[in-house]
């Protein structure tokens, strides 16, 4: 279910074309952390009360909301669990990682 | 309108003056006014800032720093220990070009425990890419920090508007305050390029690799160049609003000096006690006062100190294995140059021993007696 970017790595030519600020250089297109991941979490949409506090606590931005429902971005997401530990409804489990 | 203030309130009254908006810090000793009188005109509403407590030096600077990049004027203070634990921060700021200014008192860096004034604690931020304007009067704290918000927002550079603990901190002088609106019109809001928007989405300090990131501390250090021309040129622009202009340096009768004896901070006060006192007794001496640290005015140093016959340092400050930190700038200014002038590095003050005019009296009488320093550290007050 993961959005594919298709984008080219940014490279800078010149000093002159590089930000002042260091911003939106586009690295995370290319740096995807899901495979640090040890367990990973799983979600019973059935059980889902659709509140959003599992998109709201994620602390790499990897659920996004479609169709009122969560949807994990297993290209970044860590498996930390925080999804899972505050999920009111329960519904989020962490699983082995099997790969 | 004149007040008589104390440093720290000369600090809470430049803050206020420029409009802070967002305002996060941590007490410590010395430093503890100048946060208390700012959370007092939050309160009161005589600024109109948010006030943010936090538990930590090191939260105090990010709280900081995410206020800025959302496009707040920001202003924060501390002193050593709170410093040192700001350090990762320091670079967050500076890296991420977040033009916060700090006051920092400089404080004696733990152990032994101290509170007394020196310099180690600000100088042992020295690379970490902030401005540093060391003060010498409560008149100049006001000045110094309306001054520093300008040259650092127009840098993207951060600034530290230092003062000595106690012999500036708590002490009260007579100060004119600025009026408000001419201060407005000096200073307008802060407008960065880009901030935290929501309609204008952007990753701030994000994964750099190699491929990007040598260009943006480049960039940092252009800037940082631009600096010396912008602090004097703002200073002017300053002196022909209040009538009162700040540099890089300031020159006490150095014009003919024989030997040239530099400080900087309260000490360059001092200095001019004892050079009028020196000049009585028919010494040719000057003081040159150092304001900014970061930028270091090598040009000033050079124009200056190459008349001169022989060059005093006198730093509060040391850095271990080597001698004074201005020593060493000094002398890397002069490097180059085809002056052979001999400079002299005397340490004093560490800790908050009183720096007083027979202090420099003795660095005087030793720097006439000896055509070149006996040793790379001359040591003023040290009992052996």
């Amino acid at each position: 279910m993961t959005k594919k970017k298709e984008t080219k790595k940014i490279v800078f030519e010149s000093e002159k074309d590089v930000p002042t600020m260091p911003m939106s250089l586009g690295s995370m297109l290319f740096n995807k952390t899901g495979s640090w991941r040890n367990i990973r979490p799983e979600i019973k949409v059935e059980n889902c009360i659709r509140c959003g506090i599992c998109w709201k606590f994620c602390p790499d931005m990897s659920i996004e909301i479609e169709n009122e429902l969560p949807v994990i971005d297993y290209d970044y997401c860590k498996g930390c669990g925080i999804c899972a530990a505050e999920c009111p409804a329960k519904c989020i489990i962490m699983v082995e990682e099997r790969k | 309108m004149k007040k008589v203030i104390m440093g720290n309130h000369a600090l809470s009254y430049g803050a206020m003056l420029a409009r802070s908006q967002v305002i996060a810090a941590y007490p410590i000793t010395p430093q503890t006014q100048v946060v208390e009188l700012l959370s007092e005109m939050c309160a009161d509403g005589t600024l109109n800032a948010k006030f943010i407590k936090v538990e930590s030096e090191h939260s105090a600077m990010a709280a900081c720093l995410g206020a800025s990049l959302a496009g707040a004027r920001t202003f924060t203070a501390t002193s050593a220990q709170g410093l040192a634990l700001m350090h990762e921060m320091l670079h967050w700021a500076s890296g991420g070009r977040m033009p916060v200014v700090m006051g920092n008192i400089n404080r004696s860096m733990a152990p032994g425990w101290s509170i007394w004034s020196d310099q180690n604690d600000s100088l042992s931020q020295r690379d970490t890419g902030w401005m540093q304007y060391y003060c010498a009067s409560n008149q100049e704290v006001v000045d110094t920090v309306i001054q520093a918000f300008k040259v650092s927002e127009a840098l993207a550079i951060p600034s530290m508007v230092i003062l000595d603990a106690f012999a500036l901190s708590h002490t009260y002088e007579v100060v004119d305050i600025p009026d408000q609106a001419k201060v407005d019109s000096f200073l307008p809001s802060f407008k960065p390029p880009f901030r935290l928007t929501p309609d204008d989405p952007h990753a701030f300090g994000g994964l750099t690799g190699p491929e990007n990131y040598f260009e943006l501390r480049y960039k940092l250090q252009k800037d940082m160049e631009k600096a010396p021309a912008l602090i004097e040129e703002t200073g002017r622009e300053y002196e022909r609003i209040f009538g009162r202009y700040l540099g890089l340096v300031e020159e006490y009768r150095s014009d003919d000096a024989e030997i040239i004896l530099i400080t900087s901070g309260t000490a360059g006060y001092t200095a001019r006690v004892a050079v009028d006192m020196m000049r009585q007794k028919g010494v040719k001496v000057g003081n040159l006062r150092i304001k900014t640290f970061r930028p270091f005015p090598f040009d000033h140093c050079r124009r200056i100190l190459t008349k001169a016959a022989k060059v005093a340092v006198v730093d509060r400050n040391i850095s271990y294995g080597h001698h004074g930190i201005f020593a060493q700038e000094v002398k890397s200014a002069l490097y180059g140059t085809a002056s052979k002038v001999p400079v002299f590095s005397f340490i004093a003050g560490l800790g908050g021993r009183d720096i007083t005019p027979s202090s420099f009296q003795e660095v005087v009488n030793y720097t006439l007696r000896h055509d070149k320093p006996e040793d790379d550290i001359l040591w003023i007050g040290v009992k052996r």
